[in-house]
């Protein structure tokens, strides 16, 4: 381990959204000019796991100073490390500026985004390298787990467990102390422990970003649920869309059985626990538990009736504990800190913290981990800072495919598991994709069911078939052709398939028609009786003309369409000819004058 | 193939692990070809329908040759609500194929992929495994010419 005393460190973000905008070469950049400038005893660059502003990648944290650098370039480094390092003055052109204002904010806790967090689960993301199980440690790592196998019972284990309030964060909120407490009854010499990290509910990546920043926070929280289980052996399950994540949480295995806090007796107390990473193949409804179990004994992911439950029949017929990603990683925290102090986080009844990414129409777009039951309008208007472009906030969609979208006037709902479900949505993994005024909820609730349709296993037929009969209503709806009892059939439908489909999939596959129709149900009957699509999306509805007075000839729009629906002389206005349009919008997104508008 | 028996090898011919053999097989071929599986249902004593199976199941798998190039266009929630649909017209104009299919000169195979966990550079495509954020219709042309 490196034992030099460095005067300041750079945290540069490496989780995948700033990897993907280069923040590698961002600390090699660091790096070079670091040493060019013989800082390199002083200044140390840390590359860190996901620290949650992706919407302003790539991003860089210098500390002690807790100085917040985003939207970095190869080209800022130099004159950075000069300004900052040798001058002693942060360097303003790469800090961050919220949407309305004009001055810079230098602190990162000075930052909304990040002020109004609460870390619990995130509390490592960037302050630390997660590929050097050293630096997990150097923050109390393991030292739950050393409690747990020298001073507790599996049944004091799980009663800590049982008084934090700890619930499922995949989505059920089940209470993982009684799920825990099943397993271990369960009679049998060999049982197993599930890692649920098949994350795939579009617009959540928590998990993942978990995975890549703080491995080790998982890997300790399975092992304290392997001895309260008495399970001898653990699987992560996870997409093999997150590389990032499957490389560390691999590297992660490895340091930790170095260590011999993984393996063949760990910490010389007699208890042997080891993990193995499974890459999932790509199909959504694996993150359902029994066709997840499916999918490691390498079958086709279907789900199978239950009961009997996982915690009797899972595994190879063994008894088998699943959690998901998040949950395994609250559990060396509580066991640290006691059950006490996380119930004093939350609500009554949904304690703890929860971590929700936060994207769609936002201006701060990231993850961000705050205490159960804070309102909606905190979120989205404290941390995100509300919507882009001054456009107005319609709603916002919680819990993936089977969840439900929230309207405007339950911005003060408080957040957790109670109160979302009253409200029709899920609390789900914590996915907040949030719409404006120019989002369409049909189209919405169009697209959910398209992703149902593709992904449905097939098993059994209220899904299989439902799930088309629906698909095929919506399009007739957005396409312009609806008739009075369409919507009417919807609902029967989505009736039907909730009450009748086998699986979790199927049952709540219905969720975000049937809140789109309960809050926005004058949407459905502007596309039905009107033929209007009142947000502008739906193509067959609307058409795209230009605002003569605002128009200035200057032919980009015509340069621009795919299909020269454009015409008109150089300095005066153009026409779109309504016939040819393919309504494609690659004329509004390159006029530089707002001249065109879409009805 | 010598080094689809490696793959097999490298999991001990075990059955529960026919699913990581047919990803490495996929990563290293770029599709599942025939006699690769045959090798596999041959060495770890499984009909050939088993991995049929799997390889039509999972949408990892192709039973089909892919460009030299693949676009992944992310289609989750949060591209969706910020225009990924129209990425999707804007390559499927360019390059004349439709989702899921190849150009005709093998350099790049098109396909929808949900959510790639991004969502803070919404919409999103990505390369081969390069990713690509906060796209426009515009921005297309220039992401496409670095990949020939």
């Amino acid at each position: 381990m490196d034992s030099r005393k460095y005067r300041t460190h750079v945290l540069v973000c490496a989780g995948t959204g700033c990897v993907s905008n280069r923040s590698m070469l961002i600390k090699d950049a660091f790096e070079q000019e670091i040493k060019k400038r013989g800082l390199e005893e002083e200044v140390q660059i840390i590359a860190t796991g996901c620290q949650g502003f992706c919407e302003r990648g790539p991003i860089a944290i210098v500390q002690p100073e807790d100085v917040f650098y985003q939207e970095l370039s190869e080209k800022d480094i130099p004159l950075l490390v000069e300004e900052h390092f040798l001058k002693g003055r942060p360097y303003k052109k790469c800090m961050y500026v919220p949407e309305d204002a004009k001055k810079e904010i230098p602190k990162l806790m000075d930052i909304d985004f990040f002020k109004h967090q609460m870390l619990v689960v995130l509390r490592n993301r960037g302050r630390m390298d997660p590929e050097k199980i050293d630096e997990y440690i150097a923050f109390d790592g393991y030292q739950a787990l050393a409690k747990a196998l020298t001073g507790m019972s599996p049944e004091e284990i799980i009663e800590e467990i049982k008084i934090s309030g700890l619930r499922g964060r995949g989505g059920g909120g089940f209470p993982t102390a009684i799920k825990w407490a099943l397993c271990k009854k369960s009679p049998g010499d060999v049982k197993y422990l599930i890692c649920n990290a098949d994350e795939g509910d579009p617009g959540a990546y928590m998990d993942r970003s978990i995975l890549e920043a703080d491995p080790h926070a998982v890997l300790e929280g399975m092992t304290i649920g392997a001895k309260a289980i008495g399970a001898s052996k653990g699987f992560i399950y996870v997409r093999d869309e997150y590389p990032l994540a499957v490389r560390r949480i691999k590297n992660a295995i490895e340091q930790a059985t170095d260590y011999g806090l993984l393996g063949e007796n760990i910490l010389d107390t007699g208890f042997s626990f080891e993990v193995e990473v499974i890459r999932g193949g790509g199909a959504f409804v694996c993150g359902e538990e029994t066709a997840l179990m499916a999918s490691i004994e390498g079958r086709p992911g279907r789900p199978s009736a239950r009961p009997p439950y996982p915690a009797e029949k899972g595994l190879w017929g063994k008894p088998t504990n699943i959690n998901n990603v998040e949950t395994w990683a609250n559990v060396p925290i509580i066991i640290q800190r006691s059950g006490a102090w996380y119930a004093t986080l939350g609500t009554e009844k949904s304690k703890g913290t929860k971590v929700f990414s936060l994207v769609g129409k936002i201006n701060n777009s990231g993850l961000v981990e705050v205490p159960m039951g804070i309102p909606l309008r905190q979120i989205i208007y404290g941390i995100g800072g509300g919507i882009p472009g001054g456009k107005k906030f319609k709603a916002v969609q919680s819990g993936g495919p089977s969840g439900g979208c929230v309207p405007a006037s339950l911005l003060d709902l408080p957040v957790d598991y109670e109160k979302l479900t009253e409200a029709g949505a899920i609390m789900g993994s914590g996915g907040l994709i949030v719409m404006d005024e120019e989002t369409c909820m049909v189209d919405i609730a169009l697209y959910f069911i398209n992703f149902l349709v593709d992904e449905s296993c097939g098993k059994c037929t209220p899904c299989r078939v439902g799930l088309v009969r629906m698909k095929e209503l919506l399009e007739k709806i957005t396409s312009g052709n609806g008739e009075p009892g369409d919507v009417e059939g919807l609902e029967s439908l989505a009736d039907l398939i909730k009450k009748t489909a086998l699986c979790g999939l199927g049952n709540t596959a219905p969720n975000p028609v049937l809140t789109t129709l309960r809050y926005f149900r004058d949407e459905y009957e502007a596309h039905v009786n009107e033929k209007r699509c009142p947000a502008g999306v739906c193509k067959a509805l609307i058409t795209f003309t230009i605002d003569p007075e605002k128009c200035t000839g200057c032919t980009l729009c015509a340069r621009n369409c795919p299909v020269e629906a454009i015409s008109g002389e150089k300095k005066e206005a153009h026409i779109i000819d309504q016939d040819i349009c393919t309504r494609c919008g690659a004329c509004k997104e390159a006029c530089r004058f707002d001249a065109i508008t879409v009805e | 193939m010598k080094s689809v028996k490696q793959i097999v090898e490298r999991y001990n011919k075990r059955e529960r692990s026919l699913i990581a053999m047919l990803q490495d097989i996929q990563k290293e071929k770029g599709y599942l070809p025939k006699e690769a599986l045959k090798i596999v249902a041959a060495e770890v004593s499984v009909p050939l329908s088993r991995l049929y199976s799997l390889a039509t199941f999972y949408k990892a798998f192709s039973l089909t040759p892919r460009g030299r190039h693949t676009i992944n266009v992310c289609t989750g929630t949060a591209c969706h609500v910020r225009g990924a649909a129209k990425l999707v017209e804007k390559l499927e104009r360019d390059l004349g194929i439709r989702n899921g299919e190849t150009t005709a000169d093998e350099r790049f195979t098109l396909e929808e992929v949900r959510c790639v966990g991004c969502c803070g550079l919404a919409p999103v495509m990505v390369i081969d495994e390069n990713f690509h954020g906060k796209l426009t219709q515009k921005d297309i042309g220039k992401v496409l010419e670095k990949y020939q």
